[in-house]
């Protein structure tokens, strides 16, 4: 028996294929959905990859420009490829922990990858520091300063209150006039460069330490494969 | 505006049944692409209760139709337990977000927290909130199609 026959053995009327009884079929309604639903879908889906990728391209040619900066202390081969730009404060002890891990990387992959720091005091006191970090540039041992000061982070940080006063003593060891550094700490170019990377990070959105940049990418979230993976890929399409 | 019978059960009082199961089709349907815009357009990671609530969603979307062509009432009996399961499983969610479940029973600390929001409109509208929405309405539009389409 077919289904036809067999429907029409119902006390009710034969289903009308189309609109009838002046409405409309429900199966039109249900197509009707169907196909709306899916052009929605569709339809949302190219405009907002569009709109996204315009974003994209807004923020990382707006990046660009607030990240290649001159004024900031480079590690490495200004003709290495992979540009990694960190925003740290001296006495965040995530950037302690995390500065061994990018050297790391500078280390195994030579002359390849070069580092910028820009220095986001967003500690109490934590400006003091810098201001010495910037101080030190002039006698050629800003790394070494910064090394120093990671190594005794404990003994001029504790539980995230900046005692200034104390990284004194501890940078005996790096062999630079500390009397010069005194002077020259509160110069207005030194004051200049620290606004300049509190604004650009202001314009970047960095608002925890550390951040990196690589070639203008951010991290997608925080964590040292992250910046890892970042490095890896950048060196892969640099290097290839 | 009314909609004409296709199937060989219509009749007057099972017209209002059949645009119940049809509105919950809708809503689970508009629910399902959300979450797949959420996850594959948008490219937010869902978390595992996002997961299990899609795991009790996403059937509704192929299940309901069946039961709407031709009109079999009994659908509902076998959409409801789905829609109920989804449900409780979106109030735990919504209670993990608004910080009343603590989140040291939440079950899902890998990837991404559960408790964690993504989304936030109007500053209490968020993607767990929406489906605790989705789900409570679609169990109370298959309780009314239960009792209308009864003789």
């Amino acid at each position: 028996m077919s289904r036809k026959s067999k429907r029409n053995e119902q006390p009710q009327p034969a289903a009308p294929a189309t609109p009838a009884r002046g409405g409309v079929s429900r199966t039109a309604v249900f197509a009707t959905a169907v196909v709306a639903l899916l052009a929605a879908f569709a339809v949302g889906a190219v405009a907002y990859r569009s709109h996204q990728s315009e974003a994209a391209r807004q923020v990382a040619a707006k990046s660009a420009s607030l990240l290649a900066s001159t004024h900031a202390p480079l590690l490495g081969k200004a003709e290495a490829k992979v540009h990694i730009v960190e925003f740290l404060d001296p006495a965040c002890e995530t950037c302690a922990v995390m500065y061994p891990h990018v050297k790391k990387l500078m280390a195994d992959n030579p002359g390849r990858i070069k580092l910028s720091v820009r220095h986001v005091p967003f500690h109490q006191g934590s400006e003091h520091v810098v201001r010495v970090l910037e101080a030190a540039r002039a006698q050629d041992k800003y790394w070494e300063t910064l090394e120093a000061l990671f190594a005794t982070q404990d003994q001029w940080t504790v539980n995230h209150r900046v005692y200034p006063e104390r990284i004194w003593a501890l940078l005996g060891g790096v062999g630079m006039d500390l009397e010069r550094v005194r002077r020259e700490m509160n110069a207005a170019d030194i004051a200049a460069r620290m606004e300049k990377d509190m604004a650009d990070a202001t314009a970047l959105k960095v608002e925890k330490t550390p951040e990196y940049f690589v070639n203008g990418r951010p991290m997608p979230r925080f964590g040292l494969e992250e910046l890892q993976g970042l490095v890896r890929d950048e060196l892969k399409l640099a290097y290839r | 505006m009314t909609i004409a019978d296709d199937g060989p059960a219509g009749g007057g009082h099972t017209e209002l049944a059949w645009f119940l199961v049809f509105a919950c089709w809708l809503l689970a349907t508009v629910s399902a692409l959300g979450a797949l815009f959420f996850s594959e357009v948008m490219e937010l990671p869902p978390c595992t209760l996002c997961w299990y609530q899609r795991i009790f969603m996403f059937p509704l979307v192929i299940l309901l139709p069946l039961g709407l062509f031709p009109f079999d009432p009994r659908v509902v009996r076998y959409a409801l337990p789905l829609a109920a399961i989804g449900w409780a499983i979106s109030v735990f969610q919504v209670l993990l977000v608004w910080g009343v479940i603590p989140e040291s029973i939440q079950p899902c600390t890998k990837g991404v927290p559960c408790s964690e929001v993504q989304i936030e409109w109007l500053g209490f509208v968020n993607i767990p909130f929406l489906s605790f929405l989705a789900f409570t309405t679609m169990v109370a539009l298959l309780v009314a199609a239960h009792y209308r389409s009864k003789p």
